[in-house]
């Protein structure tokens, strides 16, 4: 599913975030990324979705190089992909429906099709009856599930999520997990980047030090 | 076909929405814009109506064409007869020079100069009205009349004509000139009002562009705002052309019965509404254009 083969990315002025990354995630497998603030992760998971480019080696989602698709190919990897932000980047002056729902405007759903997915994915995530309401009227656990609720709405064959469970407390972090968990279940590739891989028992690690693996 | 409408439904709903969220703003964008347009639109309301006075008074111009004095009345006939089937000239009028005399004498202030002549001092005449009243055509009709035996002199009734045609030139060429000038500022502020939305929905437009959006995609709900803009001003444009056209109508209307003339000032016609509509939403769509094309590059490599 996704492959990095010598992958390392250098910003300027000469600061490598991540060297010579070499790993494979196959399908339906569920890893975590691990390591120190600063090893690298959101780096990784960004390559991945093309918010970056590699300045070397190959990252490839699905057998597609995707560190050299040009920019109007962009749109249709990341619709494959669903992503959940570390800083969430929810809408807040949308609602919970409609933050949920922009996905598949954009992807260009009939509403009618769409409004039912944007239900069965708030289900999902246990925010039902929250629909109508505004992410600011969210405790930061509820802002989480909607963020997921964005992400997998889709119904993405690849499922990235960093610092999911950073700022929750120890409940409601385990609720989160939780709903990984059961996407992993149904089929979906999980790659998650942590500092709880506790959280995770089952999944596979890599861990991540100063933009290296480590074995 | 059919998801193609209803994301253009989609951007244009969002931007009526976005435009609807700050009332005060817009309706003061829409005023400015409306003032921009409302200048060349008044101009061509007044153009139309100056032409549409010149076509009404009915004088078209005429060409006079005068014998030599003591020449036969057969000369006269021979030339009217001519000109009857002469190519151009739409319509003929003999004045007999007994008949202009009468006509002249019974016109009050001249009487008694004529009556202390010893003799008729007018000569027979024709008065010729042409089927092209263009004064370059008129020009060379008096030219070739000039050449004809006995006729002693070709009046071109054409100084007004000119008068007229080189003011409602001059009157196009200003609308036009100020119609580019004001066109160009409705342009610039809608890139300046579309790159303050680029700003105020920057999250929205990072946002999206994460989720899959395609560049034409985010474009679209601006580009729609920058047509209502664009259309919008020009409604307002439309209404205050209107209000003026209904508050000068009495004060024309009284001066042009002074110079005799029926003057009923006219609104923008359907022809000229549709233009005025239809080039605001076109220049406030290539304003929000050329904002997206520089805005949202500056965005991306920020």
């Amino acid at each position: 599913m996704i492959r990095f083969d010598r992958v390392s990315k250098r910003y300027p002025p000469g600061l490598d975030a991540l060297s010579d990354l070499s790993f494979e995630v196959a399908e339906r497998e569920m890893v975590v990324l691990s390591g120190h603030s600063g090893a690298g992760k959101s780096t990784l998971l960004k390559l991945i979705a093309a918010m970056e480019r590699p300045t070397g080696g190959a990252v490839l989602v699905g057998g597609q190089n995707v560190g050299g698709l040009p920019r109007p190919a962009l749109p249709y990897l990341r619709r494959r992909i669903g992503m959940v932000f570390q800083d969430q980047k929810l809408l807040f002056d949308r609602n919970v429906f409609e933050n949920v729902m922009l996905p598949l405007s954009i992807a260009g759903f009939p509403p009618r099709d769409a409004a039912q997915r944007v239900r069965a994915a708030l289900d999902k995530v246990g925010l039902g009856s929250r629909e109508k309401a505004l992410p600011i009227m969210l405790s930061g656990g509820e802002q989480q599930r909607l963020a997921i609720a964005r992400a997998v709405v889709g119904r993405p064959s690849l499922l990235l999520a960093d610092e999911p469970t950073a700022h929750l407390d120890s409940e409601t972090a385990s609720d989160v997990a939780r709903i990984f968990h059961e996407f992993h279940q149904v089929g979906v590739t999980v790659l998650i980047a942590t500092y709880a891989g506790e959280l995770f028992p089952s999944a596979r690690t890599l861990r991540l030090d100063h933009g290296r693996l480590l074995a | 076909m059919k998801v193609w409408l209803l994301q253009h439904r989609d951007a244009a709903l969002l931007a009526l929405r976005r435009m609807a969220g700050a009332p005060v703003n817009n309706l003061l964008s829409l005023l400015a814009i409306g003032v921009a347009l409302a200048l060349p639109a008044g101009g061509q309301m007044l153009v139309a109506n100056t032409l549409h006075l010149a076509g009404t008074t009915s004088a078209a111009p005429q060409i006079s064409i005068f014998m030599a004095a003591g020449v036969e009345r057969r000369a006269a006939t021979e030339i009217e007869t001519r000109l009857a089937r002469y190519g151009g000239v739409k319509q003929v009028q003999f004045l007999a020079r007994e008949d202009t005399l009468a006509r002249m004498k019974a016109s009050g202030g001249l009487r008694d100069v004529i009556e202390a002549l010893p003799a008729n001092p007018f000569p027979d005449a024709l008065v010729v009205t042409a089927s092209d009243d263009r004064p370059e055509a008129m020009e060379k009709l008096a030219a070739e009349f000039r050449q004809w035996p006995k006729v002693e002199h070709v009046q071109l009734d054409s100084a007004w004509v000119r008068r007229l045609d080189a003011l409602v030139r001059l009157g196009r060429t200003a609308t036009l000139l100020l119609g580019a000038l004001l066109g160009a500022g409705l342009i610039a502020i809608c890139f300046s009002i579309i790159r303050m939305q680029i700003l105020t929905y920057r999250s929205e437009i990072e946002v999206s562009e994460l989720l899959g959006a395609t560049d034409g995609f985010i474009q679209r709900p601006f580009l729609y705002y920058g047509v209502l803009l664009g259309l919008g001003g020009g409604a307002v444009a439309w209404l205050l052309v209107a209000a003026a056209a209904i508050w000068l109508r009495a004060p024309l209307g009284e001066l042009a019965r002074l110079y005799d003339l029926t003057l009923v000032l006219q609104m923008l016609d359907a022809r000229d509404s549709a233009l005025l509509l239809g080039l605001g939403s076109a220049l406030g769509w290539l304003g929000a254009m050329i904002s997206l094309k520089q805005h949202l590059r500056q965005f991306r490599s920020a």
